[in-house]
C-alpha cells in the first residue's frame, strides 16, 4: 500500500522525506519513569533484606554467647534472671497453644462461612454478609484483646467454674479470640476457591441425580481442598505471628512450660511487645533475645505462607 | 444469572437432573426424605457458623458501647492522659499522634504502592526471573507478622542506618512498610481489571506507554486503588503491635511533633491504660476503643461504598 501511495505521490510533484515508525525523540522521560517506577518495585526486595539483615545480625550475636541447642531444647526462658536460661520452648508451646485453640474455632466457622458464602447464599444474602465479615477482619486487634480479656474470659469462668481458673489472664480464651479474627481470612480464601469451582463439576454431578449437600461435600469441597488448606495455613500463620490480643487476654509473663488453657502463658509474640514495652539497654543479651525470637518466629510464618502461595497457585494451574 | 449465584442451571441440566432422579429412584427406591433431612442439617449447620460469626462481631461493638459509654464525651477527645485520674483523662495527644503517623503513611503509601503495581502490572516481564521473585517476595511481605515489622523498624528506622529516634515519623515509616504490600496487590489487581482494548487503543493513536498509563488505564483504576488504599490506612490505624517496639509507648502529656519528642497513638494508648489495675481506666480503654471503632466502621463504609458505586462491568 505505503509503496503504491509513494508511487501515486512522486508522480504527481517533488518527492516527501519518508517518515520511519521509529518515535521521533529519544523519549527519555519514558525511561525515567520506567526506571522509578521499578525502582517503587525493587523496594519490597529490599524491604525484605532489610528485615532478614535486621533479624540476624543481633541473633547471630546472641548465639556467640549462647548455644543454640540450648535455645532449641532447654525448657526454661528465664532470659532477664539473674541466672538467664535461654530454653524457647515455653514460649513457642504459648504459641501453639493459641494457634490451637484459634484453629478449633476458625476451621468450622470460616468453613461454614464459606461453604454457605458460595453455595447456598443467595446474591443479596452474599451482598450483605460479606462486607460485614470484611468489617469483622477491619476491627483492630486490640479491640478483640479487650473483648477478651474483659468479657470473654469472665464469661468463660461463668460457664466452665469447674476448671482450675487462676488469675485473670488464659490462654485458652486468648486463642479463642484470635480464632475469631481469623475467621473472616479462612472464609474469604475458601470461598474464593470454591468459587472458582467450574460449574461444570456441580451440573455435572446434579445431572447424576445428586442433591445439593452432596454436590456441594462430595464434588466441590474436594475439587476447591487445595485453597481451603491455603486458607487453614494462611489462617495459622496470621494466628502463630498475633500479638496484641495474647498480650492482652493472656499476659506477658508466666514463661513456663505448660499445657494448661485456663492459665496465662507466654507467646512469642507476647514475649517480644511486652519486652520492647520495658526498659531494655541495647546491646545487652536480654536485648538480643527480642531478635533471636523474632527470626524464629519469622521462619515459621514465612514456610507457612511460602506453603500457602504453592497450594493457591497448584489450584489455580488446574482450574484457571 | 440466576438469584443463586452458583449453580447456574440451565433449562437442560434441570431436565437430565429430573430424569436422573426419576431413574435412580426407580432402581434403588426413595431415598428423598433422608436426603432432605441431612440437606436441613448441613444448611443448619451452615446458618449456625455464620451467625456465630456475626454474634462476635456485634458483641465486640455492643460491649465496646455498653462499657465505655459512660465516659464518651468531648473531653475524652481533647483532654491529656493522667496515671491518677482516669475521669478527667483523654486521648488528645494519642489521636493527635494518630493523625501524624497516619498521614505519613498515605504520604508514602500512595506514590510507592501505586508505582510498584504499575511497574508490575504494566511494564515488567512476568516471565523474567528477577520481577517473579519481587512478585513472590510481596506475597511473602503481606503474610510477615506486623511485630516483626516492628523489629525492623526499632533496628534499621529507629536505630541503624536510618536513625530517626522514637519519634512519630518513624512510626509513619514502619507502619508504611507493613501495609505497602496490602496496597500493592490491592492495586494490581484494579489494574489488571481495566481490559487491554483500552491500552491498545491508545498506544495504536500514538501515545507512549506513560501517557497511556497515566491519562487511561490508572483514573480508569483509580476507584480500585483508591478502595485498597483506604483499607491499608484502616488497617494502619487499628495496628499496635509494631508500634511497641518503636516508641509509641512513652507516656506523652503534650502534643506530640513529627519528627522529635515522644508521641503515642490511639490503639497504643488503650493497650496502656488496660493494663492499669483500676477499673475506671479499663472503662477509658473501652471508650477509646468505641471511638476508634467508629473511625474505622466510617472508613471501611467508604471503602464499601466506593467499591459498589464505581464497580464496573467492562
Amino acid at each position: 500500500m505505503s509503496h503504491a501511495y509513494e508511487l501515486v505521490v512522486s508522480g504527481v510533484g517533488a518527492p516527501r522525506p519518508r517518515r520511519t515508525l521509529e518515535a521521533t525523540s529519544p523519549r527519555r522521560g519514558e525511561k525515567v519513569v520506567q526506571a522509578s517506577l521499578a525502582a517503587c518495585a525493587v523496594l519490597s526486595v529490599l524491604v525484605t533484606t532489610a528485615i532478614v539483615v535486621s533479624l540476624l545480625t543481633p541473633t547471630i550475636g546472641f548465639f556467640r554467647e549462647v548455644s543454640i541447642v540450648e535455645f532449641l531444647t532447654s525448657t526454661t526462658w528465664a532470659p532477664a534472671f539473674a541466672r538467664p536460661s535461654f530454653g524457647v520452648w515455653p514460649i513457642v508451646v504459648g504459641t501453639l497453644m493459641v494457634v490451637f485453640f484459634a484453629l478449633i474455632v476458625a476451621i468450622p466457622i470460616g468453613l461454614a462461612c464459606a461453604v454457605y458464602l458460595s453455595e447456598y447464599a443467595s446474591r443479596r444474602v452474599r451482598g450483605v454478609v460479606k462486607p460485614v465479615l470484611e468489617v469483622l477482619e477491619g476491627i483492630p486487634t486490640v479491640a478483640t484483646g479487650l473483648f477478651a480479656f474483659f468479657f470473654l474470659t469472665p464469661l468463660a469462668k461463668q460457664i466452665l467454674p469447674f476448671l482450675p481458673w487462676q488469675g485473670p489472664f488464659s490462654i485458652g480464651v486468648a486463642g479463642v479470640a484470635v480464632g475469631l479474627l481469623i475467621v473472616p481470612l479462612v472464609s474469604s480464601v475458601s470461598d474464593d476457591a470454591m468459587r472458582s469451582v467450574p460449574a461444570g463439576l456441580r451440573e455435572g454431578a446434579y445431572a447424576l441425580g445428586a442433591n445439593k449437600l452432596r454436590v456441594t461435600t462430595r464434588v466441590v469441597f474436594p475439587a476447591a481442598i487445595s485453597g481451603v488448606v491455603a486458607a487453614v495455613v494462611l489462617g495459622t500463620s496470621r494466628a502463630i505471628g498475633e500479638t496484641m490480643v495474647v498480650l492482652i487476654a493472656a499476659g506477658a509473663g508466666n514463661p513456663n512450660l505448660s499445657f494448661d488453657p485456663t492459665k496465662g502463658i507466654q507467646t512469642m509474640t507476647a514475649y517480644i511487645g511486652g519486652r520492647a514495652t520495658g526498659d531494655i539497654a541495647m546491646g545487652t543479651i536480654v536485648y538480643d533475645t527480642i531478635f533471636a525470637v523474632g527470626t524464629l518466629l519469622f521462619i515459621m510464618t514465612l514456610s507457612m505462607n511460602m506453603l500457602a502461595i504453592r497450594l493457591v497457585r497448584r489450584f489455580r494451574e488446574v482450574y484457571e | 444469572m440466576t438469584d443463586a449465584a452458583y449453580p447456574v442451571r440451565t433449562e437442560r441440566t434441570r431436565l437430565a437432573v429430573a430424569g436422573a432422579r426419576a431413574t435412580t429412584r426407580s432402581i434403588v427406591g426413595d431415598s428423598e426424605r433422608s436426603g432432605r433431612f441431612g440437606n436441613l442439617l448441613f444448611v443448619a449447620m451452615l446458618l449456625l457458623g455464620v451467625g456465630t460469626a456475626l454474634v462476635a462481631l456485634s458483641a465486640i461493638i455492643v460491649w465496646a458501647y455498653v462499657t465505655g459509654r459512660p465516659l464518651l464525651s468531648t473531653d475524652l477527645l481533647t483532654n491529656y492522659p493522667s496515671t491518677v485520674n482516669p475521669r478527667a483523662a483523654g486521648y488528645r495527644p494519642a489521636i493527635l499522634g494518630t493523625v501524624y503517623v497516619i498521614s505519613g503513611v498515605v504520604a508514602l503509601i500512595v506514590p510507592l504502592g501505586v508505582g510498584a503495581a504499575v511497574y508490575l502490572e504494566e511494564y515488567a516481564d512476568g516471565t523474567k526471573w528477577w520481577n517473579r521473585l519481587i512478585e513472590l517476595n510481596i506475597q511473602n511481605l503481606a503474610g510477615v507478622p506486623s511485630i516483626v515489622f516492628g523489629i525492623l523498624g526499632l533496628a534499621f528506622i529507629v536505630r541503624g542506618p536510618i536513625s530517626l529516634g522514637f519519634v512519630a515519623a518513624a512510626g509513619s515509616l514502619t507502619l508504611a512498610l507493613l501495609v505497602l504490600p496490602t496496597v500493592i496487590l490491592a492495586s494490581r489487581e484494579a489494574i489488571r481489571a481495566v481490559p487491554s482494548s483500552i491500552r491498545h487503543g491508545s498506544l495504536a493513536l500514538g501515545a507512549t506507554q506513560w501517557q497511556t498509563v497515566s491519562r487511561q488505564v490508572l483514573p480508569a483504576a483509580l476507584p480500585g486503588i483508591l478502595t485498597g488504599v483506604i483499607l491499608a490506612v484502616a488497617r494502619a490505624i487499628g495496628e499496635a503491635a509494631p508500634l511497641l517496639l518503636v516508641g509509641a509507648v512513652t507516656f506523652v502529656t503534650f502534643d506530640p511533633r513529627f519528627f522529635d519528642g515522644g508521641y503515642s497513638v490511639l490503639p497504643v494508648q488503650i493497650f496502656q491504660y488496660a493494663g492499669r489495675p483500676q477499673e475506671d481506666f479499663r472503662i477509658l480503654a473501652a471508650a477509646g476503643v468505641l471511638v476508634l471503632l467508629l473511625v474505622l466502621l466510617v472508613i471501611n463504609a467508604t471503602a464499601i461504598w466506593l467499591r459498589h458505586r464505581y464497580e464496573r462491568e467492562w
